[in-house]
């Protein structure tokens, strides 16, 4: 267990901790247990930049499952370390601000921080394990904390709605990725990244390539919102904001982006990679923009902003993945684009990660976030206009900040992935660059939307519920940091680009570095006069037109039809999905205990039966059987006559003593077989059923043999004649059939010797076998609680009712 | 209803404290003799069943204001902790150790861990048993 472990897994230790803090500190607010811990962590992982920054990594493993190649194996790299920094840094920013959020009166802050802490060990874990299985584990512990936080105000339909939307998506995107792993495993025989990255050549030119690439491809896509599985993401934003700012916009999202970036190395030969992840990216950034640009509430502008944002990211590594074709460096013409991408995920997370901060500000402060209600809030909260500001012009690319650095670098990327000569680019390649552009005019005129009609325009003091002012200083602290990360990266771009970028870069494109050769990263602002400088005059120019007349061609959107989107094809598809289980389930559940053990029963046959024919098992042997005594006749005719006589019984007690009778002469025969154990057991057994077939007695209807019919009971009749003889026979062919040795010599040689006991049927009970005996007493103990959750549910539910009479 | 059981209820007084007494010694002698951890458990719940059978759940439930849903979880923490121990002493989960001791009065005993995950077991199936019979006889 190394530091690197402990680092991953402390938030996580601390979330057990978390709920008895909350209770024993009641007057101090939870999150302030919080804050050191990402902060420390932030500080603990920016050491590693003086290794990563030379193109070293640190590698630290713990064994785990090592017979399955499964291996707690932590790596950081530069890239790891690129989102490592980011989890724990926006991490201590999304707590501090959750803290003057969140009110201790009034919300469940135990479980809220125990999610986070789940969230934040969950995504680092994502980020810096270098085996599959762990990432895998880790990917889908960040869903589910995902979508208890989405659903953390349960009370709310619409929360429910969302955190299974987002459940759904990314579990099926997570299983997707599972097979994937599977795939990749079977082609190269490890689970480790490293080792699979070196074997790239193989997996390429493997028959299962495509299938394995789509797999992951679904997984990174589905939980960094891709078209068409963005859907779950505006729905997520049902999350109280801290989250949206940390989960849905600045790491949780970005897992996809880490995935695809991660495994650059190993898919992106193939033109399937390119075109896929470059297309989808592109037109996820068209239709996140082009939806963002209709929608009033602010937190929703804000998400599909973030879904245009991360197909923006997606398409930059799509391109940036053909500079690999070209084997070297050269002059780094399509590198650029990941250089790009690595640089505006770092930007997108400072001034979305402070948009949604500022968003949380306004709602907290006003009581809504409709931007019809809302409007000249510019003299009430001068400090978050200013954020608003320099996070919604660094959004739209407007200079000098950083926003503009990275949209420049993704101009230059789309223009150069239209002159590439292969994967058939020179066909529709140019319709990246046309997209790309399309989609920034939107981005320009939705961040416009954002911060003019909110803090411009006309104050609507009537539509707002409290009376706004400047949130307190708390909540300022942590937007106020990201947005002089955004000015300070927008003017010094080049503090981040031998640090963090170019060691980032050397971790998805290792194939184009010599040893310890690394990218040369330099960030400028003015290029000359360059297509790119044109196209964002003209992003800007056309946006302010656009803004401008935007009641005279805003009437598009009413014209797309509703009955299309994805969100009425997800709804309808759940819907279908529940109906038809629910059908399905319905057809053979009858509620009849009758039927399941008919069910129960029929399978036993059928499976036994045929397995004894098929395999030629039945056998009878009796050259090494016991003579039969005269009390064994005895106890059998006492056990048949009492079975039989069941059948007759006229009144269930009856029943109830027969089948005891059935039961003691069973335990009569541990006693003649010498199992003393066993007969005791038996014995007790027998009292206790008894005891509680009288208690339930009143519960059970009266016997009612005279109504069923004849096909009923011939059905009984069967399924018990058959059952009766199969176990027979398989008696008799176990005994039979001896193909092994019997493991009772060995228990007899070592009960004593290894074990201390005496008795070999307890000793194999606590202690050769104790792991059956756990999981039996376990399975015992989830029983008696069904049984109690059963019977207490129904009574409840049954006054429930009478209260509604 | 009404019951008058005299014979019944004065009788279960005395036998109760033989039975669970008898429950007792299997549980302890499960190592060497006919026994253990989950018979004893299984005759201790006949004792009680015996109670509920001469007086009724409510009397028991004062006797003995055990809940025993906290009872299977006491048990299988108990018997899952005796299990992790091994962990601390780097040895597989479930490996158990074992010592002779020569305690006074009783002389030379022997000493196992099997005992504690015993009790864990001994714990689950009273706990087990009796939910089920007490849900069940309350539902009424």
């Amino acid at each position: 267990m190394s530091l690197l472990h402990l680092a991953v897994l402390s938030p996580l230790l601390l979330a057990i901790l978390i709920p008895f803090l909350h209770k024993y500190f009641k007057s101090i607010h939870t999150g302030w247990f919080l804050l050191p811990l990402p902060a420390v962590l932030f500080v603990y992982f920016l050491q590693f930049i003086s290794t990563t920054g030379h193109g070293g990594t640190v590698m630290e493993t713990v064994p785990w499952i090592s017979s399955l190649g499964i291996d707690f194996t932590l790596k950081v790299d530069g890239l790891g370390l690129l989102f490592a920094l980011l989890i724990t840094g926006i991490g201590a920013l999304v707590v501090l601000y959750s803290i003057y959020y969140l009110n201790p009166d009034k919300e469940k802050l135990n479980t809220f921080y125990v999610y986070l802490l789940l969230f934040m060990g969950a995504m680092l874990g994502v980020v810096l394990s270098d085996n599959l299985i762990v990432l895998y584990t880790f990917w889908e512990l960040t869903s589910f904390s995902s979508f208890l936080l989405i659903g953390y105000w349960n009370h709310r339909e619409r929360s429910r709605y969302g955190a299974q939307k987002s459940m759904l998506i990314t579990v099926f995107g997570g299983l997707s990725m599972l097979g994937g792993i599977l795939m990749l495993y079977i082609i190269t025989g490890t689970f480790s990244i490293s080792e699979t990255i070196e074997m790239s050549n193989e997996v390429v030119n493997h028959p299962l390539f495509t299938a394995t690439l789509i797999l992951f491809l679904l997984g990174a896509f589905t939980k960094s919102a891709q078209f068409p599985f963005h859907i779950w993401l505006p729905d997520a934003m049902e999350a109280p904001t801290p989250v949206s700012a940390y989960l849905h916009s600045a790491t949780m999202v970005k897992a996809g982006i880490y995935l695809v970036a991660r495994m650059t190395p190993v898919f992106a030969h193939s033109g399937t990679w390119v075109w896929l992840v470059a297309g989808v990216g592109v037109i996820t950034l068209f239709w996140g923009s082009f939806s963002a640009v209709k929608q009033t509430d602010l937190k929703a502008i804000l998400a599909f902003s973030t879904v245009s944002q991360l197909g923006m990211i997606m398409s930059l590594l799509g391109a940036g993945a053909a500079a690999l074709h070209y084997g070297t460096i050269g002059d780094g013409y399509y590198i650029v684009a990941v250089t790009a991408a690595v640089f505006h995920l770092i930007n997108h997370a400072t001034f979305k990660g402070s948009l949604f901060m500022v968003t949380g500000i306004i709602d907290h402060e006003t009581g809504t976030r409709d931007i019809r209600k809302l409007g000249g809030l510019m003299n009430f909260m001068p400090i978050t206009f200013t954020l608003a500001i320099i996070g919604t012009f660094s959004m739209a690319g407007i200079p000098p900040f950083n926003g503009f650095l990275s949209k420049e670098m993704f101009f230059t990327g789309m223009l150069r992935i239209a002159e590439m000569d292969i994967f058939n680019m020179d066909t529709w390649g140019i319709l990246f660059p046309i997209i790309a552009w399309t989609a920034s005019v939107f981005t320009f005129l939705y961040s416009m939307m954002y911060v003019f009609k909110t803090f411009m325009g006309k104050y609507q003091p009537e539509k707002l519920e409290k009376k706004p002012h400047e949130a307190p200083i708390g909540m300022l602290i942590s937007p106020v940091i990201l947005a002089s990360l955004v000015i300070v990266f927008g003017f010094f771009p080049n503090v981040l680009s031998d640090s963090i970028i170019s060691p980032a870069m050397g971790a998805i494109l290792p194939s184009l570095l010599e040893s310890g050769e690394g990218f040369e990263v330099h960030i400028s602002h003015w290029h000359g006069p360059t297509a790119e400088l044109f196209m964002t005059i003209g992003v800007i120019t056309i946006g302010i037109l656009l803004y401008k007349f935007m009641p005279k061609w805003a009437g598009i959107y009413s014209k797309l039809p509703s009955r299309m989107s994805f969100n009425r094809f997800y709804d309808r598809g759940t819907e279908l999905l529940e109906l038809t289980s629910r059908n399905i389930t319905k057809s053979y559940m009858t509620g009849f205990i009758r039927s399941y053990l008919v069910y129960i029963f029929s399978f036993f046959i059928l499976a036994l039966a045929s397995t004894l024919i098929f395999k030629n098992a039945f056998k009878l042997d009796l050259s090494d059987v016991a003579p039969i005594r005269f009390f064994e006749v005895v106890l059998v005719l006492i056990m048949a006559v009492s079975a039989i006589t069941i059948l007759f019984a006229k009144s269930r007690l009856t029943s109830i003593i027969l089948l005891g009778a059935v039961g003691y002469t069973v335990a009569l025969f541990f006693v003649l077989f010498r199992a003393p154990d066993l007969a005791l057991t038996q014995l007790v057994i027998e009292t206790v059923s008894v005891a509680l077939f009288l208690l339930a007695f009143y519960h059970l209807p009266q016997i009612r043999r005279n109504e069923e019919r004849i096909r009923f009971r011939a059905t009984n009749a069967l399924i018990s004649i058959a059952v009766g003889a199969i176990v027979t026979m398989i008696a008799l062919s176990a005994h039979s059939n001896k193909t092994f040795n019997s493991i009772s010599e060995y228990y007899v040689e070592n009960t004593y010797k290894k074990a201390g006991g005496e008795n070999m049927v307890n000793v194999i009970l606590v202690d050769f076998r104790g792991f059956d005996t756990m999981f039996e007493i376990a399975v015992l103990g989830i029983a008696a609680l069904g049984i109690f959750a059963m019977i207490k549910l129904r009574l409840t539910r049954g006054r429930e009712l009478d209260e509604n009479k | 209803m009404k019951t008058n059981d005299v014979i019944l209820q004065t009788v279960t007084k005395f036998v109760l404290f033989v039975i669970i007494l008898f429950s007792i010694h299997l549980f302890f002698a499960g190592h060497y003799y006919p026994g253990g951890g989950f018979i004893g458990g299984l005759m201790t719940s006949g004792a009680i069943v015996l109670l509920l059978l001469a007086f009724d759940i409510k009397t028991v439930k004062m006797i003995l204001p055990f809940d025993y849903i906290k009872v299977v979880a006491v048990g299988l923490l108990i018997a899952i902790g005796t299990g992790s121990g091994a962990l601390f002493f780097n040895m597989p989960f479930l490996t158990h150790a074992y010592t002779y001791a020569y305690l006074p009065l009783l002389g030379k005993t022997s000493l196992h861990t099997a005992v504690l995950f015993d009790t864990g077991v001994f714990l689950v199936v009273i706990g087990v048993t009796m939910t089920i019979i007490q849900t069940i006889g309350e539902s009424e």
